[in-house]
C-alpha cells in the first residue's frame, strides 16, 4: 500500500513555493502532507496531494520540474517511543530511510517515509501490524 | 636592453630580405613535407616558385584551428617524430585538443624569443622569476621557464595555484619578477595584503602578464598595488606559445618577433589583407618553425598593427591590445574556452535539456564560470542528494573537457531562452573594455 508523493524542484527564489500552492489551490487540489528539503541553491518540495495525476499535469504546464515517487505512510499512537519502535524494526531489517516527515495531532501521529526498498518496508510494517495509510485514509485526515 | 639588436632593429630592407628568404624556404618545405599544404597550394594553382618575396604571402592559403583538429594529432607536422622533442596541447572542442610539436631548434628559438621579451622589460641575469603559469601541456609555464634560463635569470618553477605558498616563496627567495595572468596578479596583490607582509619586504619589480586580455586600468591597478612595472606578453600555442609578441619599456604596443613570425591583419569577413593601422583579425605565418610550420594561421584575435619604429629602437612591427575575437572563444582564468565545448558535454548527458547559459564574472579578481542547465523531465528527483550528485557529475565532465572548474546551477524547466535563431548563450559580466 504505497502512496504517490509529488516532488517539485524549485530554485531558491522568493515566492516560488507560494506559486506551487496557488496553482494547486486553483485546481482544487488539497495537500495532506508537505515538507521542504533545501540546500544552498535549490529546494525540493515534497507533498502528498489529493489528486496526483492532475497536480503533475498542471504543474508541468506551469513549467515546474516534477517527479512522482512511491512512499510509505503509516499512523502511530502519539506517545513517546512509538516512532522509535518502528524505526528499530526497520533498521534491524536493513531498511534505509532516504528521508521522512511527520506530523501529529490529538492521539495519532502520521509519518511519511521514503525507504530504499518500498515493498520490503511495507511487508515489515504489515507483519508488525503497523497501521498503513491508504489514499482513502489520507483524504480523511 | 635589446637582447638581439641584429634581429630586433633591422632596417626595412634587411627585414624584407630576411622575411622573403625565410618565406621561400618555408613554402618549399611545407609543399614537400606536408601533404595538407601541398594539396591546398595545388587547389590554388600555386607552386613553391610562385612565392618570390614576402609580398607574395597574400597568395598563400590560410590555416585555421579546425585544420589542426582535422589533422589531429600529427597530420600537419613537417618533420618525422624522431625530430620532435616536445609536445604541447591546448584544450579543444569535443575533447580533441590541438597538438603542437617542437624540434630542438624550435625550442631554442622560443627560448631566445622570451629572452628578447624579458630584456625588453628591463630584466637580466640578476633577476629571479617566479613563474606562476601552469606547467604542463599549456605552453605558458615551460615557455617562460626556458626563456628565463636562456636570459640567464633564475627561475622558480612555481606553476599555478597555492597562492599562500607563491607569496611566501616570492618573499623568501627574493623574487624580482613574476609571470602570471593579469587577473591572478591582482589576486596575489590582495592575498599579499591579507598575509600581512609589507610590500617593502618584497623585491618584486617586473610583472610578465599574458594568457588573457587585460586593460590599461588593470595595468595601473596592478602597478599601484604591487609597486612593479607590468608588461604584456602575447602568444598562442599554435604559433609557438608566449613570447610571439611583448611590450618594451615604452608600453606602446607589443613588439612582434617578426623575423620568426610574419604578421598580417585581415578582414574576418572578406579575408582580404588590411593596411597597417586598421583593425582586423591577426594572422601569423611561422617563418622559421620546423615542427609545425603554419601558413597564414588565423588567430581570431582582433587588433591592429603598427610598423613605425618604436622609441625603444626596435623596428619590429607592434600589435595593439587584443580588442576582441572574431569567434566566440572565451578566455577564463587564462584558459581558452569555446561555448561549443560546454555544449557538447551538455548534449551528451541524457539528464539535461540542450539549453544552457554561461555566466562569466570576475569575483575578487578571479574569473568565475557558472553554467546554468535545465534538468530534463523525468530526471528531477525527490532527493537532494541525487540532484547534488547530478551537479557533481556535470561539473566533473566539464572539468575534464575544459580543464577549469565551473559552478553548475540547476535551474527550473524553461528558464533558458528558446529561440529559433541564435540564442544568447553567454553572459560575460567582466568589464575588460
Amino acid at each position: 500500500m504505497t502512496i504517490k508523493q509529488l516532488s517539485v524542484f524549485i530554485e531558491n527564489k522568493t515566492g516560488r513555493i507560494n506559486e506551487v500552492t496557488k496553482i494547486l489551490a486553483a485546481n482544487n487540489i488539497n495537500m495532506t502532507a508537505f515538507s521542504l528539503a533545501e540546500n544552498a541553491e535549490f529546494g525540493i518540495l515534497r507533498m502528498v496531494v489529493s489528486n496526483v495525476d492532475l497536480a503533475v499535469k498542471i504543474l508541468k504546464e506551469a513549467r515546474f520540474g516534477v517527479n512522482v515517487t512511491d512512499v510509505v505512510c503509516f499512523t502511530l499512537s502519539n506517545v513517546p517511543g512509538a516512532l522509535s519502535t518502528i524505526l528499530d524494526l526497520l533498521s534491524k531489517e536493513q531498511i534505509f530511510i532516504e528521508y521522512m516527515y511527520a506530523f501529529s495531532q490529538g492521539e495519532t501521529a502520521n509519518v511519511v517515509i521514503r525507504p530504499t526498498d518500498v515493498d520490503r518496508c511495507i511487508d515489515i510494517l504489515t507483519e508488525n501490524k503497523t497501521e498503513l495509510l491508504s489514499k482513502a485514509n489520507l483524504s480523511q485526515i | 636592453m635589446i637582447w638581439n639588436p641584429t634581429k630586433e632593429c633591422m632596417s626595412a630592407d634587411e627585414k624584407h630580405h630576411l622575411q622573403s628568404q625565410r618565406l621561400r624556404k618555408l613554402v618549399e618545405t611545407v609543399y614537400h613535407c606536408t601533404p595538407f599544404y601541398r594539396q591546398k597550394m595545388q587547389e590554388l594553382g600555386l607552386l613553391p616558385d610562385d612565392i618570390k618575396s614576402i609580398d607574395d604571402i597574400v597568395k598563400l592559403p590560410f590555416t585555421t584551428k579546425q585544420d589542426l583538429r582535422d589533422n589531429y594529432p600529427y597530420g600537419l607536422f613537417a618533420v618525422p617524430m624522431s625530430q620532435i622533442i616536445r609536445l604541447h596541447a591546448s584544450s579543444g572542442t569535443t575533447g580533441r585538443p590541438t597538438v603542437v610539436g617542437y624540434t630542438r631548434r624550435d625550442l631554442s628559438i622560443w627560448s631566445e624569443m622570451i629572452a628578447r621579451c624579458l630584456s625588453a622589460y628591463g630584466a637580466d641575469q640578476n633577476d629571479i622569476f617566479s613563474v606562476a603559469y601552469g606547467y604542463g601541456l599549456f605552453t605558458g609555464g615551460l615557455g617562460l621557464h626556458y626563456g628565463v634560463e636562456h636570459l640567464g635569470g633564475t627561475v622558480i618553477p612555481m606553476s599555478s595555484g597555492n597562492t599562500c605558498k607563491q607569496i611566501q616563496l616570492m618573499h623568501d627567495f627574493g623574487a624580482t619578477a613574476f609571470a602570471s595572468t593579469p587577473s591572478y596578479a591582482l589576486y596575489i596583490a590582495e592575498a599579499m595584503e591579507k598575509a600581512g607582509i609589507p610590500r617593502e619586504k618584497f623585491k618584486l619589480r617586473i610583472g610578465v602578464f599574458g594568457a588573457e586580455p587585460w586593460t590599461e586600468n588593470m595595468r595601473r591597478e596592478i602597478e599601484n598595488k604591487l609597486g612593479i612595472s607590468a608588461y604584456n606578453i602575447y602568444g598562442l600555442s599554435e604559433i609557438m606559445g608566449p613570447g610571439v609578441s611583448h611590450e618594451c619599456e615604452q608600453k606602446d604596443g607589443s613588439h612582434i618577433v617578426d623575423d620568426h613570425f610574419y604578421p598580417e591583419i585581415i578582414s574576418p569577413e572578406t579575408l582580404q589583407s588590411l593596411p597597417y593601422g586598421e583593425q582586423g583579425e591577426l594572422v601569423f605565418t611561422t617563418l622559421t618553425k620546423e615542427g609545425l610550420p603554419l601558413l597564414r594561421y588565423r588567430t581570431k584575435d582582433l587588433c591592429s598593427l603598427n610598423a613605425e619604429k618604436c622609441a625603444c629602437g626596435r623596428t619590429s612591427v607592434r600589435m595593439s591590445r587584443i580588442v576582441g575575437r572574431s569567434d566566440d572563444m572565451l578566455i577564463i582564468r587564462g584558459v581558452n574556452v569555446f561555448p561549443s565545448q560546454i555544449e557538447s558535454v551538455i548534449l551528451e548527458m541524457k539528464e539535461l535539456e540542450p539549453h544552457y547559459l554561461l555566466v562569466i564574472d570576475r569575483v575578487n579578481n578571479l574569473d568565475m564560470l557558472e553554467v546554468q542547465v535545465e534538468v530534463r523531465d523525468g530526471f528531477y528527483s525527490d532527493e537532494i542528494t541525487k540532484m547534488v550528485e547530478l551537479k557533481k557529475k556535470i561539473a566533473h565532465r566539464l572539468h575534464s573537457v575544459l580543464s577549469i572548474s565551473a559552478d553548475i546551477k540547476l535551474v527550473e524547466p524553461y528558464t533558458m531562452q528558446r529561440s529559433e535563431g541564435k540564442a544568447q548563450r553567454v553572459v560575460d559580466k567582466r568589464n575588460l573594455k
